[in-house]
């Protein structure tokens, strides 16, 4: 049984105001990861309205393949997030480690995905500078430099959540957790369902539209 | 000692510049009275120490706080006005102005007059004429000032903006590149020479080179093998050019744009970009081919296709 | 009757005090490691003016270049370095971070009542980011510098300049994360932090100043690091979304770096315009007037700051419309500001005004940033901005407000509150000298390049037309008395920790929940957590004349 009391810091005065702060405090650390991003989607935005032709020619060359397993693995991992979260609240401190453990694997599942997929865009020539491949537009060239990097700063996310993840793992085998006290369990699953929504929305811009077109 | 406090005010838009200025001196002047005079005064009156009246009274804290909310909001929107006024003027080239191209690089300025005269750092303009200047950039961004015509332009790489006046003093006035552009920016100046008509047709034809802007244009439209595929051929489906200038041309995608120079900028080197309705994207690219005075030669030459008047 | 609480600490005055100095360590580990809010503070108070220094000592040089037209004292290549080293390190270094992260992280606490602010650990984070930052912007400024401007337009920056950009922007992305972890701080801390009573409306303006400050720190400052690591990866991999041979827009960068930078110029006057409430009220013995209007137009003015970035971008050949909607809302975002002056003037009605040093810096803001922001109307003018857009106007419109008024508040600030912090009272005389020289010099400096800018010099330049030198010669002058109004208060702060008098809980009489504690506060602030039932500024003009008079003859030099 976890003791709450000693979770409880010296600058809240009670457990719920203490709570309330760190959720508060991570929804705020999401909106700036929006603006992070958002700059980003700006880009693609405008680059994709000026140039329609040359983003359907380079689009054509992401691996669907690859990219959708991606959405499924982090889609699913997003579920297991959830059920790790209730399972701390239902005070079933086994299966939050065995859920939360699941999620890690998932995670790192997206990124190995992710290197294979990177290392065949490479092979494909689709590296952006004087090497890229001559048979798409010049335009096409700032599809892929949003694409490495959209796909970059994303991974790197979820990097950041598997360590994060692993630490409310080991948290949770040294019984720091009840349904007493699992604020940090709550508060990375918001994390972590935030890099998924990011990866709903990379999703279609970067594989899907205009693809059939 | 002297202390100048204009630049000489040399076109219409300095003088509407001018009376901009003067009129927000004078706004300024009277909200630094409405501020300062009543604080003044307070810091006196009620100085600590000094015998004064100090109840609290209970001003009407609603009907002060909206009076000096929608006053200001009502002056800055007639200076809004007023602003907005004089920056569509400046913006928005007259359709007759006579045409010039610039074009900055680190650390100087080209230009290339339409009849064929190139100077460096000089502009020559005659006087009473609407002038349109033609901005593009070689390397990074730099800015076309002349603080004479109270006007500047970003000449930004990879695309065309426009500066135009009409200067109504002779003389000789400051030009200043007003982007920070690197290591010689501060030196990156020149003068713009304001010469009666007459002496400008002179300094015009003492200068001349062999060929206008237009028929240098026509020479490189040959040597880069454009007539190749653009002119009448039997054998490759390209634009025809005669007449383009100035026409809505449509596109693969269903849109229309008009064919000004960003177009025939970009069509040249940047074909794929937007690609006329019927053809297919089998242009090659001129990019790091043709420098940014060459693609002006070349639209200037095929401006030429579509002139009427000689 | 100056009390807002009903339990209140007592005041009792040890011959050895317990406070944040002396309990929690000595040791040097026991302050790099400290997780008390004020005691970040402090340690933030001794970076940025080590960064202040280099970044003067370039301003200094620079003024010294500009006193001859030719540029005959350092290479381009060195002033352009000067100029990109002074802006990048004064904004990023010494500006953002000083109101907030010295008398915010060291106050807001206290007035709210609280123990610390809402994550201890990440407010240490934070400063140890920003000093990662410094360090990478020092290893930029010292070996080769950086030759951009503080604005690092694509494509120089991305593509010609042969300086250190990467490092200083390395160093800016970092220390910008600095920036974030204490906007969330503070914005948390206000939420869930307040003692019991209070509630918004109770709150002093400071706070709110403090919270639409972090509202924008937390929203504006990821667009930077994007913007950033943008332009960072089209240097290294030489290909990237700015560059113009692919079809890609160096005018998009500009879009990406003022969509934030313009909310940023309003991190740092907001910070400013709540120490101003606070000092206005408490030397002059008054409420404030229009307490709502005067929250209110803080949120008004980080909300309207989001929107109006393209007024730096006029001659960039953005579309006209566009031109003319930035060109409307940037006039709308001044009104805010004027209603903050005005309510601060008649706050002045009926009070009971003293002259210290820091209402002297109070009367000194008022001064120089309505100069400041009645040039902004000038700016947010379409068609005038196009003549003074990029020239010495700009400048002068810019350090009116970012040095004639946070810098000013700062100063008003640091000597309110420095004996709070330190427990001992500054030189009174020296301090009103400061003020005045700090007034005087500034002036001097940055009117005439007003002037200047009309008459068209262009910034960044490293030399000039003969006919500009009258001015820049004045300016010059003027620099140099600006340089010895802030060698006094360091001198004089730093001569106050051993040999100043020992300051009482409350020496200026002032409201508010830090004065209810000893001088310096204990390591947790309150003995007991405060309980707030009153409105704040329950100052009475009338109560202290009628005090004086029954004190007669007896100086009382504070307050």
């Amino acid at each position: 049984m976890a003791d709450a009391h000693l979770a409880l810091q010296e600058q809240f005065e009670e457990m719920p105001q203490q709570k309330e702060a760190a959720t508060l405090g991570m929804w705020a650390f999401l909106a700036t990861e929006v603006l992070f991003f958002g700059g980003l989607f700006l880009s693609y935005i405008i680059y994709r309205t000026n140039y329609p032709h040359a983003f359907a020619e380079a689009s054509h060359h992401t691996v669907v393949m690859f990219g959708t397993l991606n959405t499924a693995i982090l889609l699913t991992s997003s579920f297991t997030m959830a059920l790790a979260v209730h399972a701390a609240r239902e005070n079933n401190t086994k299966w939050l480690f065995r859920f939360l453990l699941v999620t890690i694997v998932l995670a790192l599942a997206f990124l190995a995905v992710k290197g294979l997929e990177y290392r065949e865009d490479l092979r494909e020539h689709l590296w952006p500078g004087p090497h890229f491949r001559p048979d798409l537009p010049p335009q096409a060239q700032i599809f892929w430099v949003l694409y490495w990097i959209m796909t970059g700063v994303h991974a790197v996310h979820v990097t950041v959540g598997v360590g994060l993840l692993s630490r409310m793992a080991w948290m949770t085998s040294r019984r720091k957790f009840s349904d007493a006290y699992y604020t940090p369990i709550e508060i990375s699953g918001l994390y972590w369902h935030f890099v998924d929504i990011i990866w709903i929305f990379l999703y279609p811009l970067l594989y899907l539209i205009q693809r059939y077109s | 000692m002297n202390f100048p406090l204009f630049p000489p005010e040399a076109s219409k838009v300095a003088q509407q510049t001018d009376y901009l200025y003067w009129s927000l001196i004078a706004i300024c002047i009277l909200a630094i009275l409405v501020v300062f005079l009543p604080i003044v005064y307070f810091l006196f009156k009620y100085r600590r120490g000094k015998k004064a009246d100090r109840r609290p009274v209970h001003l009407p804290e609603i009907p002060i706080e909206i009076t000096w909310t929608i006053i200001p909001i009502v002056v800055f929107t007639g200076l809004f006005a007023w602003g907005a006024n004089v920056y569509w003027t400046i913006e928005r080239p007259p359709a007759d102005a006579m045409e010039i191209d610039v074009v900055g690089k680190q650390w100087m300025w080209k230009i290339q007059h339409p009849e064929g005269n190139r100077e460096i750092d000089e502009l020559h303009v005659p006087l009473g004429r609407n002038i349109k200047l033609l901005l593009a950039s070689q390397d990074v961004i730099h800015s076309f000032f002349i603080p004479a015509f109270r006007i500047k332009q970003d000449a930004v790489p990879g695309r065309y903006s426009e500066l135009w006046f009409k200067a109504d003093k002779l003389g000789t006035f400051h030009l200043f590149c007003s982007e920070y552009c690197g290591t010689h920016h501060s030196a990156m100046v020149g003068n713009v020479i304001v010469m009666p008509p007459d002496e400008y047709q002179k300094w015009l034809m003492h200068g001349a080179p062999g060929s206008s802007m237009a028929q240098e244009g026509e020479r490189l439209f040959r040597a880069y093998g454009c007539s190749g595929c653009h002119v009448q051929s039997t054998i490759v489906h390209a634009p025809p050019l005669n007449g383009l200038y100035g026409r809505s041309v449509p596109l693969n995608g269903g849109q229309f744009v008009t064919a000004d120079e960003t177009y025939l900028r970009d069509s040249i080197l940047l074909p794929a970009k937007d690609i006329a309705a019927g053809y297919t994207n089998d242009m090659p690219s001129f990019q790091g081919r043709l420098a940014e005075e060459d693609v002006m030669k070349l639209i200037a030459y095929i401006k030429s296709l579509s002139d009427t008047t000689p | 009757m100056n009390t807002a609480t009903e339990t209140v600490a007592p005041l009792i005055e040890h011959r050895i005090a317990k406070n944040y100095f002396t309990e929690g360590g000595h040791t040097l580990k026991s302050w790099l490691l400290t997780t008390d809010h004020k005691r970040i503070g402090v340690l933030y108070l001794i970076s940025i003016v080590f960064y202040f220094v280099i970044a003067a000592i370039a301003a200094a040089l620079m003024r010294m270049e500009l006193i001859t037209p030719a540029g005959d004292m350092v290479t381009s290549e060195t002033y352009n370095n000067l100029f990109t080293i002074h802006g990048t390190l004064m904004v990023w270094f010494f500006l953002i971070p000083s109101i907030p992260a010295v008398l915010g992280n060291f106050v807001l606490p206290m007035m709210l009542g609280a123990r610390d602010v809402a994550f201890p650990k990440l407010n240490l984070l934070s400063w140890y980011l920003f000093n990662a930052g410094g360090l990478l912007a020092l290893y930029a400024v010292t070996f080769g510098g950086v030759d951009t401007g503080w604005t690092f337009y694509t494509p120089y920056s991305s593509t010609y300049s042969n300086s250190h950009v990467l490092t200083m922007a390395a160093g800016i992305f970092i220390a910008g994360f600095g920036t974030i972890l204490t906007g969330l701080n503070f914005i948390i801390t206000t939420h869930k932090l307040r003692a019991p009573g209070l509630t918004w409306f109770r709150l002093p303006l400071f706070v709110w100043s403090m919270y639409s400050t972090s509202a924008i720190m937390i929203l504006a400052t990821p667009v930077l690091a994007m913007t950033l690591t943008l332009m960072g990866i089209e240097r290294i991999w030489g290909v990237g979304l700015f560059d113009p041979k692919l079809g890609g827009d160096p005018v998009l960068f500009q879009h990406l770096f003022w969509f934030y930078s313009h909310p940023a110029v309003y991190i740092m006057i907001l910070p400013g315009m709540g120490v101003m409430s606070e000092l206005v009220t408490c030397f002059s013995r008054k409420p404030i007037f229009g307490y709502h209007f005067v929250a209110f137009s803080s949120v008004a003015i980080a909300v309207l700051g989001f929107l109006v970035w393209g007024h730096h971008m006029f001659t960039s050949g953005q579309s006209i419309y566009a031109s003319l909607v930035f060109s409307y809302l940037s006039y709308m975002v001044a009104v805010p500001s004027a209603i903050k002056v005005f309510n601060w003037t008649l706050t002045l009605h009926r009070g009971s005004i003293s002259l210290s040093t820091p209402m002297i810096y109070a009367l000194g803001f008022v001064g120089l940033f309505t100069v400041g922001g009645l040039t902004g109307l000038f700016l947010a003018a379409a068609g005038l901005d196009v003549h003074v857009q990029d020239t010495y106007f700009v400048v002068a419109h810019f350090h009116y407000i970012m040095v004639g008024g946070m810098v000013t508040a700062f100063m008003g600030g640091l000597h309110y509150w420095w004996p709070k912090i330190t427990g001992r009272m500054y030189p009174e005389k020296f301090g009103r000298l400061a003020a005045l020289t700090m007034y005087l010099g500034f002036n001097l400096t940055f009117f005439p390049q007003f002037v200047l800018g009309y008459l068209g010099m262009p910034r960044r330049y490293h030399a000039y037309a003969p006919e500009f030198q009258i001015y820049n010669v004045m300016s010059s002058a003027g620099a140099s008395i600006l340089g010895v109004a802030y060698l006094l208060p360091l001198i004089y702060f730093l001569w106050s920790l051993k040999y100043g008098k020992k300051a009482p809980a409350n020496p200026w009489k002032a409201t508010g929940l830090e004065w209810q504690t000893t001088s310096p506060p204990p390591k947790h602030n309150f003995h007991e957590t405060p309980i707030v039932d009153t409105p704040p500024y329950q100052y009475s003009a009338e109560a202290t004349e009628a005090e004086l008079l029954s004190i007669s003859n007896k100086e009382t030099p504070y307050g």
